[in-house]
């Protein structure tokens, strides 16, 4: 009885065949995107050119009045609030993955080389910070960056900042809290491409007359390249949608993405204006990451 | 230091690609290299031959500047390398995985180097051009390595390093990855390449048969030293430790007193009787307490023959036919003797059972230290 289940399994399977067992593969998993992802955007793209509704709801006609009003066009005339409250998001996301980008490289190389004996010890000490709530660790440093604190006091010693002023609310409190909170997103994928990187392209590469950095420019980055893209979308996508960090360490006055979509389903009851911001978020991030990729994959090809 | 001799200014007129003078490495408390020196010539086709962890991969990743020696002293082409970082060495190396680019085709994988250089656009397209040509690969071009076979890889590996017409080519086990066939074809194509570009070639192998058939000279290292170097045939017809004669072919040994006879041979005891060596290089007086001899330079002969000089009776335990040759295995007293036995006739010769008559001829007898 094994011997012929296993000829079955080593079969050319039939079409139907094909069908039924991708069907039970990956049907439920579909199934669920298709419910949860596939169909809430869509509804977010259609509500988007709708009105809204007397009471909060959505009705017709179809228009392009939110687009207009997110572009800076809205009835009183032009209004730079909105592109700047993406423009800001963006590069707050931009920045933070950045930065974290600049932290996780070096420690991804760090960790790769440890010993084995030390490499979990050191991946779980990059993982410890999600263990306490994020709100916790965001209050951490309002704490940390008040008066006369011991770190406050350094960085006034290094010239940042005004001395026997607390350093938050500010944009360094904020890109601070964000990289610390982002980093692990970063190193994980990053050290996955590092620890499994070939070496001997890097010799090759220095046998050949490449010099440090073009060992890492032409030897080392294309390996890590889809490591370092899967960081940076890990980072970059949740980071512009981030407000409560630029909240509690910006000083809430600053409106972001995040808290503006928010604002616009919960107490302005806008729908249709909050599914657009919506989508031209996701809209711009797409663009972001395709151009991400089309760069990682190019190369020089000789003519 | 015994490394002293060898720093005198250079009376040999042969112009020298490389020169190692007493090279120490150590990997923590392993010894890689243990005062290695050797001198390569301009043009030749040079092997380090030896068995796994003889430190022969390490001398060649020192040579490329890839690994940096501990004490020693490097010279390529007459300059001290110890102040030629790994990038702006006259060397290229073959490496053994190949090391292609995997996210560039063969031409940019080929074009690098000179891309590092600097080089004009058109002469880099130029030169690829020629050494695709080369190598027989032009039409791989475009494709990328993971599009190419085992043999392909191999020659774009070649031509990487060539096409920068480097002053010497370091090749670690080039031909370690390929089925044998192909390795057969590849030795000899190798072979007439270096003649052809006559760049000083220096190859790592643990493959005794490919040094004899590629190599000008072979080094044999073992434990982090040169055990003997010399041509193949020297290594080969001449070993002069037990190592190399038994790394290197198959080898007979008998244990031996030596002692000097009045024709001005030398005259080797063993339990199967006393031999006379006659082809005995220099230091005849060393006292060898081994003689060896090739399994194929014994002669079989069969009947009573007793009574000559240089032999001994022995009983065939076995064979193995081969096709060309037949490997008799012959027991001796407690010896036993490997015999190989060129088939001229069709028909076997000996059976097992048989008692045959080994001849050993003084001029193949070598003597070999402990």
């Amino acid at each position: 009885m094994p011997e012929k289940r296993q000829m079955h399994l080593g079969q050319q399977l039939t079409r139907a065949g094909r069908w039924s067992r991708a069907g039970i593969t990956s049907g439920p998993a579909a199934l669920w995107l298709g419910i949860f992802l596939a169909l809430p955007l869509a509804a977010i793209l259609a509500i988007s050119f709708l009105t809204r509704g007397e009471y909060g709801g959505v009705e017709l006609p179809f228009t392009f009045d939110s687009y207009k009003r997110l572009a800076g066009f809205g009835e009183l005339g032009f209004d730079s609030l909105y592109p700047v409250v993406l423009g800001r998001s963006l590069a707050l996301g931009m920045a933070t993955a950045v930065l974290c980008l600049a932290a996780a490289l070096p420690l991804a190389f760090f960790i790769a080389r440890l010993s084995e004996k030390y490499k979990g010890a050191a991946l779980t000490l990059v993982v410890i910070p999600f263990w306490t709530n994020l709100l916790i660790r965001t209050y951490a440093w309002q704490i940390l960056f008040s008066p006369n604190r011991w770190l406050t006091v350094a960085a006034h010693s290094l010239g940042i900042g005004t001395a026997g002023e607390a350093l938050y609310p500010g944009t360094l409190a904020v890109l601070t809290g964000m990289v610390c909170d982002f980093l692990p997103f970063m190193v994980l994928p990053l050290y996955a491409s590092v620890e499994k990187m070939d070496w001997t392209l890097a010799e090759a590469a220095a046998d050949l007359g490449a010099d440090r950095w073009r060992v890492f420019r032409h030897a080392l980055l294309p390996q890590i390249w889809p490591g370092l893209g899967a960081g940076f979308i890990l980072v970059f996508l949740p980071a512009t949608g981030q407000f409560v960090i630029p909240d509690l360490l910006g000083g809430a006055k600053t409106a972001m993405l995040g808290n503006v979509i928010q604002q616009q389903f919960a107490s302005s009851r806008d729908w249709p204006f909050g599914s657009a911001i919506a989508a031209v978020a996701l809209l711009l991030v797409l663009v972001g990451l395709a151009i991400f990729q089309r760069k990682g994959s190019k190369h020089e090809v000789l003519p | 230091m015994q490394g002293e001799r060898h720093l005198e200014p250079q009376k040999c007129s042969v112009p020298l690609a490389v020169e190692v003078v007493s090279l120490l490495r150590q990997f923590g408390s392993v010894v890689a290299l243990s005062g290695v020196s050797l001198e390569i010539r301009k043009g030749e086709f040079f092997s380090l031959l030896g068995p796994s962890g003889c430190g022969k991969t390490t001398l060649l990743r020192v040579i490329a500047g890839l690994d940096l020696p501990d004490g020693g002293l490097i010279r390529i082409s007459g300059r001290d390398a110890a102040e030629i970082p790994a990038h702006r060495r006259p060397v290229n190396t073959v490496f053994q995985s190949y090391a292609l680019f995997p996210h560039l085709t063969v031409s940019d994988n080929i074009a690098f180097g000179l891309r590092m250089k600097k080089i004009a656009a058109a002469e880099i397209v130029d030169r690829v051009q020629r050494v695709l040509a080369l190598m027989q690969i032009t039409e791989l071009a475009t494709r990328k390595p993971a599009q190419l076979s085992g043999g392909q890889k191999q020659r774009v590996a070649l031509a990487r390093a060539l096409v920068n017409e480097p002053e010497v080519l370091l090749l670690d086990e080039p031909l370690g990855a390929l089925d044998l066939q192909l390795r057969r074809q590849l030795q000899v194509e190798l072979h007439q390449l270096q003649r052809k570009l006559g760049i000083t070639f220096i190859m790592v192998t643990h493959d005794q048969e490919e040094a004899l058939v590629m190599s000008d000279r072979i080094a044999v290292m073992n434990g982090g030293k040169i055990e003997q170097l010399g041509s193949a045939r020297e290594i080969y017809e001449r070993p002069r430790t037990r190592f190399v004669a038994q790394f290197i072919g198959q080898c007979n040994l008998f244990k031996a007193d030596v002692r000097p006879a009045n024709n001005g041979d030398i005259l080797a005891r063993t339990e199967l009787g006393e031999f006379s060596v006659s082809n005995v290089s220099k230091d005849p007086t060393r006292p060898g307490s081994f003689m060896a001899i090739r399994p194929e330079k014994i002669q079989l002969l069969g009947g009573a023959t007793c009574g000559m000089k240089n032999s001994f009776a022995a009983r065939i335990e076995g064979f193995t036919y081969c096709g060309a040759e037949t490997r008799y295995r012959l027991l001796a007293g407690q010896q036993t003797v490997n015999v190989v036995v060129m088939n001229r006739e069709a028909s076997a010769v000996f059976q097992p059972g048989e008692t045959v008559q080994c001849l050993l001829p003084a001029e193949h007898l070598i003597l070999l230290d402990a």
